[in-house]
């Protein structure tokens, strides 16, 4: 792999930047590897790159339908935090803050991760409870949380509206190094940094059924011919229900749609990423300029990546009460992931009952923030064949035990987490 | 997305609430209610389910409209309602 520095950049400058190396190799695959993974998500990609790393395990597939980072690991709206009040969920994606902060050097890619604070709107006297005891909580596991009083969030975001409006901003938390990053750039990072590890990034391949015998995997069925595995994990988000249905599981998990979208480019507006649960919506300014912006998912069992428009007013109408300087904007784009929405709003890293066969999924709306701590406790999930500590309460069990781990408390009800 | 309510014709979507599923029933009380089968079918019925990629039968409740729920028969890459029912009644069409 040519290392990417000011030297390389210099150096290539002077034939034009036309040689280039490609980032990652594109090989046929080989007729059996050690551990395939199938789906070339920021998940799978990272699960690759922690095998060869973390486990010198390098004989390694990722096997992918479409195009590496084609699926939600582009799509989302590259929110980082780990502001979570439960056990089992804030070491996890603390971790996660953990390799976020040193994932540029890491992978020698500069994945643009931004600590620009995230902030939770308050609108209420029960939210704002509610918002301290959480921070408390955070603070309490040793997690960055800070109240803001609405001068204070003023301060941060100017253009904010804070009182002109039905519901009052009443004052924020903050997790002052959550922010976002560079979405599509930590895919392509994690893939060339896995493929100078020897992994083999397998494109235009859909894996369309699993070989099993005797309770045990011996490799997957894909459009490309059967490719034999010691160890099989599986990180296909939206289609977890359907890659499992091939294994005959039947998965705690709905596929929703969940929609977003971008403003034409401005210059700086906003230097933080505002959040407001109530108002279902969330924006931040990307580096191009475009406020990036979202809500809810659109309710209902979707498979497609695009919605319905009263979603998209309602998510637009949000942001106008809350920018509504913004509301001069022309929309540029909006489009829709498939979200692998779990029954507790919790995902699933772990084996299953099929051996050597392994499972992540569930991510609903979060995934994003979770790519690099997933992808390390993947990686020594199958790698160990036990899960470790930071993703020990992710059991696939959990709903059989009674173990569940729902953040929100709104039960099974995988539309509203 | 226009759905048929059973009672009242075609309805934007934004007058409908999704209730999900509408395959799975819950599980009928067993002769020994230490049954362990029952235990499981509970798990089941609470959180598993086929989210297929196809054709769904689902529950929808015209909530800002004649507040009745009701059946339907929906495809969820298409997002096309093959036809919508009382809840009594059977679902026809799609290629299900
Ligand atoms: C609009 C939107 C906004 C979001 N905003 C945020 C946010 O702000 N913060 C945050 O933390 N998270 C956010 N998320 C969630 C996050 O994007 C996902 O949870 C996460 O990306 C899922 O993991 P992944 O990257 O591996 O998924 P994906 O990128 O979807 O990867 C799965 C891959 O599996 C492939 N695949 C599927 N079936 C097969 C098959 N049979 N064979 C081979 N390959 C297959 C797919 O083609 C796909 O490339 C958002 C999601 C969306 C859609
Ligand atoms: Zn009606």
């Amino acid at each position: 792999m040519k290392k990417y520095s000011v030297f390389s950049l210099a150096r290539n400058a002077l034939d034009y930047h036309e040689n280039w190396t490609e980032a990652w190799r594109s090989p046929e695959p080989k007729p059996e590897y050690d551990v395939i993974i199938v789906g070339g998500g920021g998940h799978g990609l990272a699960t690759a790159y922690y095998l060869a790393k973390e486990h010198g395990i390098t004989n390694v597939a990722v096997i992918e339908k479409g195009w590496l980072g084609g699926g939600n690991v582009a799509r989302n709206t590259t929110i980082v935090r780990s502001n979570y009040q439960l056990e089992g969920n804030a070491f996890f994606y603390e971790k996660g803050m953990d390799l976020w902060r040193s994932m540029s050097q890491d992978l020698n890619y500069n994945v643009m991760f931004s600590s620009r604070g995230v902030i939770n709107l308050a609108h209420n006297d029960a939210q704002v409870d509610a918002f301290q005891r959480r921070g408390n909580t955070m603070r309490l596991n040793g997690i960055d949380a800070e109240w803001l009083t609405v001068a204070e969030i003023k301060k941060r975001a100017p253009l904010l509206n804070t009182e002109n409006m039905r519901y009052p901003v009443y004052g924020g938390l903050c997790q002052p190094k959550g922010g976002t990053a560079r979405h599509d750039a930590v895919a392509w990072g994690y893939a060339r940094a896995a493929d100078d590890r020897g992994v083999d990034m397998i494109q235009n391949c859909e894996v369309t059924g699993m070989r099993i015998e005797n309770g045990k995997i011996l490799g997957v069925e894909t459009t490309k011919g059967f490719i034999g595995a010691k160890k099989v994990g599986v990180a296909v988000a939206g289609h977890s229900s359907q890659v499992f249905q091939m294994a005959g599981m039947r998965l705690p998990m709905e596929t929703h749609v969940l929609q977003a979208m971008v403003s034409e480019p401005i210059k700086p507006a906003l230097d933080t990423v505002i959040t407001s649960g109530a108002a279902h919506c969330y924006i931040s300014q990307s580096d191009k300029g475009e406020m990036v912006f979202g809500g809810d998912i659109d309710f209902y069992n979707s498979y497609a990546q695009r919605g319905n428009y009263p979603i998209i007013e309602h998510v637009v109408t949000a942001m106008c009460e809350l920018f509504p300087a913004f509301s001069r904007l022309r929309l540029m784009r909006t489009w829709g992931g498939v979200m692998d929405m779990s029954m507790d709003g919790t995902p699933i890293i772990d084996k299953t009952p099929i051996d050597s066969l392994y499972i992540n999924a569930g991510w609903c709306y979060g995934g994003f923030k979770a790519t690099p701590a997933s992808g390390w406790c993947f990686a020594h999930t199958i790698a160990q064949d036990q899960p470790h500590d930071l993703n020990s309460a992710f059991r696939l069990n959990r709903f059989e035990t009674g173990h569940t781990l729902d953040e929100k408390g709104v039960g099974s009800t995988p539309n509203m987490h | 997305m226009l759905i048929k309510c059973p009672w009242c014709g075609d309805r934007a979507l934004q007058e409908f609430s999704y209730q999900g599923d509408a395959t799975v029933a819950r599980p009928p009380e067993p002769a020994d209610p230490a049954d362990a089968n029952w235990d499981d079918e509970w798990y089941q019925f609470v959180y598993l389910r086929d989210d297929p990629k196809g054709w769904h039968d689902e529950v929808w409740h015209h909530i800002q409209g004649c507040r009745k729920h009701f059946k339907a028969r929906r495809h969820t890459v298409t997002h096309v309602i093959a036809d919508t029912a009382p809840m009594s009644e059977e679902l026809k069409g799609g290629d299900k």
